[in-house]
């Protein structure tokens, strides 16, 4: 219930700029407007506020859809990933404003997390790449000048693995070796080092999750950039604080086993 | 009765925009919408009709909300950062300006201005979104919108000094 004659209220001012005030007080905001200044100022910086947002996200929602946000693809995962997520996903709301519709939970709270392969790869990723890179003699299994590296990690794989020439970050192959995942899986590890000793590994198992862009995380003293292709996880490991070179690594990596 | 993924597949755009302002980077943002999408089409069965826009608004809050979190408990995390717009430009400025003071924002009150402002939610919807009453939304709303000022008017006295 709104009186035109009681006195302007902050809330009112907010909800002058975003069309929630009732029509009866709309007049008595505005001429309160035009009698103090300094009110008529913040609430045109707040209209300001509203435009800089416009300008500089609306973009975002003029462009294509990319391919990973396609529906027919997302309905179409495997199931195993969204165990026990169905539940967990109702939201209840309020019964006000005509907006219900079947929940568990009576709160709007969280939405319990599905177990994240990607996740998971990544941390495995980052304990072989602690675990070897601190090895002397005996970092890698297999030495890159060996002809069978390559295909025989490959073949344990599942698809054809390719070292990439990362010579221009002065990274020189040293080897590889075979890993086993937490869930049986095989993973290869390919390990790099420059002339200071620092090293670099590449990390590739099979994993089935969607595609994704690139993800920087950094844990302790490392940093990983990870991405899911074609049901593969990869992960490029190394030092932390260098994001851009790992993303250099990462998109030589990509780059070098698409030329078939 | 409403036609589930049509209604679903028109928000996309405006999922990518809010997630993009939530979380700054392009990456995470449609990482949070691909969850968001997943986990509305494996609801599909069990959606009863109501407002499929504010839904999704809150899977997508909810799921960065918990991200943010899960981040929080683990050691020395980054925030993927890419300053790829370092141009010139004045408008790019202004940009990153309204970028940076949404990263001064805590996450409630970021959300509740993305989405009334940027989103053009009501009060009504952001609250059942954030699930608090009216009177929250319009409070971190005026909070919202202290900080980005003082922030915003911050960026331009530097500028002034340096010239």
């Amino acid at each position: 219930m709104t009186e035109p004659n009681m006195p302007v209220t902050e809330d009112e001012l907010h909800a002058l700029v975003d069309n929630e005030l009732p029509a009866d007080r709309r007049a008595a905001v505005e001429n309160w407007l035009d009698t103090h200044p300094e009110d008529a100022a913040r609430v045109a910086s707040w209209r300001a506020i509203g435009d800089a947002l416009h300008a500089r996200y609306d973009r975002i929602a003029d462009e294509a859809i990319p391919p990973t946000l396609e529906l027919d693809r997302l309905a179409k995962r495997p199931r195993s990933w969204m165990i026990g997520v169905a539940a967990a996903v109702l939201l209840a709301f309020a019964a006000g404003g005509g907006v219900g519709w079947l929940a568990h939970d009576a709160s709007a709270a969280a939405v319990a997390s599905a177990p994240d392969p990607v996740n998971a790869m990544r941390e495995e990723a980052i304990a072989a790449h602690r675990l070897y890179i601190g090895e002397v003699r005996h970092a890698i299994e297999v030495r890159a000048e060996e002809s069978h590296l390559l295909p025989w990690l490959s073949k344990r794989i599942g698809m054809t693995l390719r070292a990439p020439d990362l010579s221009k970050y002065d990274l020189k192959l040293l080897g590889g070796r075979l890993l086993p995942c937490s869930d049986g899986g095989p993973a290869a590890l390919l390990m790099y080092e420059n002339e200071k000793g620092e090293r670099v590994t590449l990390y590739a198992t099979p994993l089935k999750a969607p595609r994704t862009s690139f993800r920087y995380q950094e844990t302790d003293k490392f940093g990983a950039i990870l991405w899911v292709a074609d049901n593969y996880g990869w992960v490029v490991s190394g030092p932390a604080g260098d994001k851009p070179r790992l993303k250099g690594i990462a998109m030589a990596a990509i780059e070098q086993g698409e030329r078939r | 009765m409403i036609a589930f993924r049509p209604s679903v597949e028109a928000m996309i755009p405006a999922l990518r925009r809010y997630a993009r302002a939530l979380t700054r980077d392009a990456d995470i943002a449609d990482d949070l919408v691909q969850d968001t999408l997943v986990r509305a089409l494996r609801s599909e069965r069990l959606f009863h009709g109501g407002d499929i826009r504010s839904w999704l608004y809150t899977i997508l809050t909810n799921l960065n909300r918990n991200r943010r979190r899960s981040l929080a408990r683990r050691p020395a995390i980054s925030q993927f950062n890419e300053d790829d717009e370092a141009g010139a430009n004045g408008t790019e400025a202004e940009g990153r300006d309204i970028e940076r003071a949404l990263t001064g924002l805590v996450e409630e009150q970021r959300s509740a201005l993305l989405l009334v402002m940027l989103e053009g939610l009501t009060y009504r919807e952001v609250a059942e979104i954030q699930g608090v009453p009216i009177g929250t939304v319009m409070s971190r709303l005026a909070r919202a919108r202290a900080h980005i000022k003082s922030s915003l008017d911050g960026e331009k006295v530097t500028l002034r000094r340096v010239k």
